[in-house]
């Protein structure tokens, strides 16, 4: 059967390509690569990686802005749902934020990089009124040497992931009477919360707080963009290295890439460690029975902080969308002093070809993904039970080993095979990312769906190809176009599978931009950031008006 | 063995020895028959295993659950076919009126294929309303509809697709007294007189009675 393909193949997704991809880097890391003349085992690699100048640095600074990343986001967020769950504020900061999960991590980088950098839109803002500046100042606030702007670039972003995963789990608690009962006891929202609402929702979210820092441990975008240079986080350093035309670096990089390994394994171990320790400090407070009830300065931080990180990313893709269109803008103007489309004009022959890579790539992977993602729920159906702990784990994996550990080794494989470059590989490398997002935006609706509208059809005399196609398609529109979207913005933003299967030879928009980072042209970077940013956006408003306008006539296929 | 065959051949729904158990606990045992036009009633509190009978009767049994036993349609087993392939109707306690469809498009989506061409088969689809008194809204919103008019839609729908055989699963539990009285004959009525086995399943004693053929209790 059809269906019993499901599982088989996402399972053979999600391992394959991280088990072979691991092997392709641990072998050439103890110097084997008989391709480049590297035939025995042996240590030589990790000498040579120890000798990088800086290279603990590097590690050390891929370690903390990774923890301190998930600590700060999960905090905000734990805080933010504590304080204002089951509010109207919570409501509206809710629909504020979740668009801002499908900017892709670049775009938003770039977002704030145009908001906080000496010439940036604050700077602008407050100059020369407040500081006295005529010109940008020789500030080094992006790509500071610790990393701050780095890691306020991950935490924007990560944010919104942790409250929607957040957000999926609290129902379950029954948060409205819970808060209620423990309201009643005497003590204080957010206290009440993390006593009591926060423990039975923090092992449902655990697998994604560590997916974060593993992305944050390894992640190259955004720390390209916004993260400091001298030296830069190991992840950047191992793709310069792996992108270097000297072949024999590759020994170094996939040693490199081992490090890496460890950075992030140590880097989740630590949060164990944190876990623990949180929880035996609540146990202890929650015991003495401290009631914590003036919270009100953190209520209030908490609602700050998730608006100015909303806000931070939305007045940053506003100044990249005037950068795009700038004419001349002098500093300390506000405004440019004129609009004109000849950047676009100018770039948009470039434009053409990632574009058209961008587009194939998200709708094929997209496409295939949700073709999988069904057919294991299909197959779920049929079994009468969901897939236990294990098969769930599995889907968590390409997402937590570092992209870089693996995506070293499975390039070296399309080499070997002579596929790299080519479109096909660099699908099959986007599906590994996308089949965990497509499945799992799928579970709640697919499992919400009321069966007995099968069986109706089924006594009608309709066989399951009819059933699938005209009730349980249909019927499910809005959440499998939703999971499109969600698919689609995810292989659009999705740059390291795509420089290391790419090769340099296939670009996406992600991929130009990104490259671009470096020579600073805010006119070019403009256009190119505010075309990842509309691409997620374009798809999502599709997924939305498309089944409001095909079941206009029909009141209970709306929201 | 021919004597046998011969005997299941007659008419109607022949429920042959059917054991359904949980986890190796057995929930319900029957065998009876029921004949055309016919009302066996299953009677039980909730989670005695009722609607587990239809749904093994029906072909869409829940994993979880083990099932003996053999169900013969007009003397053809189905026990051994896929649900589609049955020809058992069923109507549930909610209506579920595919909401992507028009009312009309329901009731053409149950009529069979045998019945050809698009005038004839909005002439079946008109007649089918006009039985359940609702002539005239195929091309309403099933969701604009009030809760008796989506009984009785779900009535007319289930009764277009030509069933062997009807499953009740309290299919009038959810309307208010009156309503519920009203739909309940309606429903017997047109099942007596499509000639129509039909299983119902309730734990309201007046459904019971109204349905006025033999009794089973199960769970008690």
């Amino acid at each position: 059967m059809l269906t019993r393909l499901g599982p088989f193949l996402a399972i053979g997704l999600l391992t394959v390509p991280v088990a072979f991809g691991l092997a392709g880097t641990l072998l050439p890391a103890f110097g084997y690569l008989p391709a480049l003349g590297g035939m025995e085992f042996g240590l030589a690699p990790f000498a040579m990686l120890f000798s990088e100048p800086a290279i603990f640095m590097s590690a050390l600074m891929s370690l903390v802005s990774g923890l301190a990343t998930a600590a700060i986001s999960l905090a905000v967020v734990m805080l933010f749902t504590a304080a204002w769950g089951g509010t109207r504020h919570f409501a509206r900061i809710q629909h504020l934020i979740s668009p801002l999960l499908s900017v892709p991590h670049a775009a938003s980088a770039f977002a704030l990089a145009f908001l906080i950098a000496p010439s940036g839109m604050i700077a602008r803002l407050i100059s020369p009124g407040l500081t006295g500046w005529e010109r940008p100042p020789d500030l080094l606030i992006v790509h500071d040497p610790f990393g701050l702007s780095m890691m306020a670039g991950l935490i924007v972003k990560e944010i919104p992931f942790l409250l929607l995963v957040t957000l999926a789990a609290l129902p379950q608690v029954k948060p409205a009477r819970m808060r209620a009962l423990i309201a009643s006891m005497g003590y204080g929202r957010i206290s009440g919360f993390v006593f009591g609402l926060w423990p039975s929702i923090y092992p449902q979210i655990r697998l994604p707080v560590f997916a974060v820092i593993a992305f944050a441990t390894s992640v190259v975008d955004v720390a390209a963009i916004l993260g400091p240079t001298t030296p830069a986080p190991l992840a950047v350093r191992l793709v310069d290295w792996m992108n270097d035309p000297d072949l024999s670096m590759r020994f170094l990089a996939s040693a490199g890439a081992v490090l890496q390994l460890g950075v992030t394994a140590a880097a989740i171990l630590i949060w164990i460690g944190f876990e623990k320790l949180g929880a035996r400090l609540r146990d202890r407070f929650s015991c003495a029975g401290r009631r914590f009830r003036r919270d009100r300065v953190l209520r209030w931080g908490a609602l700050a902080a998730m608006l100015v990180s909303a806000c931070a990313i939305f007045a940053g893709l506003v100044a990249l969308g005037l950068w795009s269109v700038a004419g001349l803008w002098q500093y300390p103007d506000l405004l440019p002093a004129r609009f004109d489309l000849r950047n676009w004009m100018r770039v948009l022959p470039n434009l053409v070809e990632p574009l058209a890579t961008t587009l194939f790539v998200a709708f094929i992977s997209t496409f295939v993904a949700a073709v999988i993602a069904i057919l294991c729920f299909v197959r779920e159906d049929e079994m009468g039970h969901p897939p236990g702990r294990g098969a769930l784990a599995l889907l968590y994996l390409p997402l937590l080993v570092p992209q870089v550990a693996f995506l070293f080794g499975l390039q070296l494989l399309f080499i070997l095979t002579g596929v790299e470059a080519t479109l096909a590989a660099l699908v099959f490398a986007h599906l590994v990312f996308v089949l965990p997002y497509a499945w799992l935006a799928l579970k709640d609706p697919w499992r919400a769906f009321d069966r007995r509208y099968d069986q109706i059809a089924a006594g009608l005399g309709k066989g399951p190809v009819r059933r699938f196609f005209q009730i349980r398609l249909p019927m499910l529109a809005r959440p499998l176009l939703a999971v499109a979207a969600i698919g689609f913005s995810v292989s659009v933003g999705l740059y390291l599978p795509t420089v290391l299967i790419g090769a340099g030879r296939l670009t996406t928009i992600t991929t130009e931009a990104v490259a671009l980072a470096s020579g600073g042209n805010r006119r070019v970077i403009g256009i190119y950031a505010f075309m990842q940013m509309v691409l997620p956006a374009a798809g999502f408003a599709v997924a939305t008006i498309v089944p409001a306008l095909i079941f206009r006539r029909y009141r209970d296929m709306h929201v | 063995m021919f004597e046998r065959t011969r005997d299941l051949t007659e008419a109607g729904l022949f429920i042959d020895r059917v054991t359904i158990a949980l986890e190796g606990r057995e929930i319900v045992s029957l065998t009876r028959r029921v004949a055309p036009g016919g009302v066996l009633t299953v009677m039980g509190p909730s989670g005695a295993g009722k609607s587990t009978l239809l749904a093994y009767i029906g072909g869409f049994l829940d994993p979880v659950f083990s099932a003996r036993g053999r169900v013969f349609v007009d003397g053809t087993e189905v026990t051994a076919l896929k649900p589609e392939d049955r020809h058992v109707g069923v109507l549930f306690q909610d209506p579920l009126l595919f909401p992507h469809m028009s009312v009309g498009g329901n009731l053409m989506f149950a009529l069979p294929e045998a019945v050809r061409g698009r005038a004839a088969r909005a002439a079946r689809v008109a007649q089918a309303l006009e039985g359940v008194g609702l002539a005239g809204l195929e091309a309403r919103d099933p969701a604009t509809l009030s809760g008796g008019q989506k009984a009785r839609v779900a009535l007319a729908r289930v009764l277009a697709s030509s069933p062997r055989a009807l499953l009740l699963d309290e299919p009038f539990s959810k309307l208010d007294a009156e309503l519920r009285a009203q739909t309940r004959e309606l429903v017997f009525s047109k099942a007596c007189d499509s000639g129509l086995p039909v299983l119902l399943v309730t734990h309201d004693e007046a459904d019971a009675e109204a349905a006025g053929g033999d009794i089973v209790r199960i769970g008690a």
